[in-house]
């Protein structure tokens, strides 16, 4: 209990100090260490599915991309200080958060004493996914719609990153920093951890039908992998416009959506698999759709087009 | 036999929490990067090391055994490379060309 009550302080504390730090940088940093206190809380909660989705994504991933948008923002943001919003701003800024925050805990508060839920239900059914983790049910069979939905949106964040491509760098290569020490520790590293990591993002993928993983979880570890390699110079992002590469990234929600639109015939409705084979189709969705996030993600760190193709 | 595991997993957990708490008064107290760089790789090794040894002598499996193990090799490695890394460009000759 004590540990709940500390953790959850400790919290609190963290973002307090992100909002209140005045160097972005600083507050990406108290950004990444408030993702990973909040994964513990996942755990405490006994919520490791979430748990596992906050640290790789809330905070490893969104981290990565925070940290790439801090740098860019640095020559800018001393020119930026005069055009910081004055008193009035803030304050309404504030107003809007605290009421925000304060409509969410009524809610919570107010929610009746054992609180609804679909538990039950989904526990009963879940026989028919020939699945053994719920939420992996829930995430594939009973809100499929969902996470379609969210595979669309990660591919929509990717078109907008795109589209902040100078039109002369248009079909190029993203831009990475890249080491070109070939005997750097960085080197080393991305030559020992990516064989590991892959194999690690497959067996979360992989093992999400029956315990705690799952797609996005095993994706991000994938494209952290690339990453990686990508950060040590082994590899180089490829050209947007290569047609392997807009296969990759389209062939997870075009699958997903073929299924689900075959389920008209099959079983009756949008997205709606026949009970004899849905673990089966449930296995032939995710496997391009982890293929397309782990593209989707490692493009979005890697950032629009800057170099030419030449 | 179950209590001489059991003052054993609390002997080891309770040093490795020891060097957690002396590598971060090393990193609040130290006045040089280098040197909080050490004592913060003292907690990650030997102090982390300390604590999945602890957990060795409750693990359920030897698999489970085998993942805890897993873990602190892997926080060794990434612990070791970002060190290398942080220190390269802190050194006070600056980074290297």
């Amino acid at each position: 209990m004590s540990f709940d009550i500390g953790l959850t302080l400790l919290v609190l504390a963290v973002a307090a100090w992100t909002i209140a730090a005045r160097e972005t940088f600083v507050a990406v940093v108290g950004f990444v260490a408030y993702g990973l206190l909040l994964a513990f809380v996942w755990v405490r909660l006994a919520a490791p599915d979430v748990a596992l989705t906050e640290a790789a994504l809330g905070s490893g991933l969104t981290g990565g991309l925070l940290i790439g948008a801090s740098s860019r923002l640095r020559r800018s943001q001393s020119p930026a200080a005069e055009e910081a919003p004055g008193v009035v701003l803030k304050a309404a800024a504030a107003v809007l958060s605290i009421l925000v925050s304060a409509g969410l805990a009524a809610i919570v508060l107010l929610l009746p004493d054992p609180a609804p839920t679909l538990a039950p239900q989904a526990a009963a059914s879940i026989a028919a996914t020939g699945l053994g983790n719920p939420v992996t049910a829930v995430l594939m069979a009973y809100r499929a719609i969902d996470t379609l939905l969210e595979i669309v949106v990660l591919l929509l964040a990717l078109v907008g990153i795109w589209s902040l491509a100078a039109d002369r760098d248009w079909g190029g290569r993203p831009d990475r920093r890249v080491s070109t020490d070939p005997v750097s520790v960085l080197t080393f590293v991305a030559q020992l951890l990516v064989p590991v990591g892959i194999l690690v993002g497959i067996h979360i993928f992989w093992v999400g039908s029956v315990a705690p993983g799952g797609e996005f979880q095993g994706a991000t570890t994938l494209a952290a992998m690339w990453i990686l390699a990508s950060m040590a110079g082994l590899v180089d992002a490829p050209a947007v416009t290569r047609r392997w590469l807009r296969l990759v990234l389209v062939i997870g929600p075009a699958v997903f959506l073929a299924i689900g639109l075959a389920g008209f015939a099959l079983a009756g409705a949008f997205l709606a698999y026949p009970e004899s084979h849905a673990k089966l189709l449930i296995l032939i969705i995710e496997i391009p759709v982890t293929l397309a996030i782990a593209a989707t993600l490692a493009l979005l760190v890697a950032g629009p087009p800057e170099r030419a193709q030449r | 036999m179950s209590l001489v595991l059991n003052v054993l997993s609390v002997l080891a957990v309770c040093a490795g929490a020891f060097f957690f708490l002396a590598g971060t008064v090393g990193l609040l107290r130290f006045h040089d990067p280098l040197c909080r760089l050490h004592a913060l790789t003292k907690a990650d090794n030997i102090g982390l090391g300390l604590v999945v040894i602890g957990l060795l002598f409750r693990a359920a499996s030897p698999l489970t055994a085998l993942k805890h193990v897993g873990v602190w090799l892997l926080v060794l490695l990434a612990g070791a490379t970002v060190t290398q890394l942080i220190a390269h460009i802190a050194r006070p000759s600056g980074p290297r060309a």
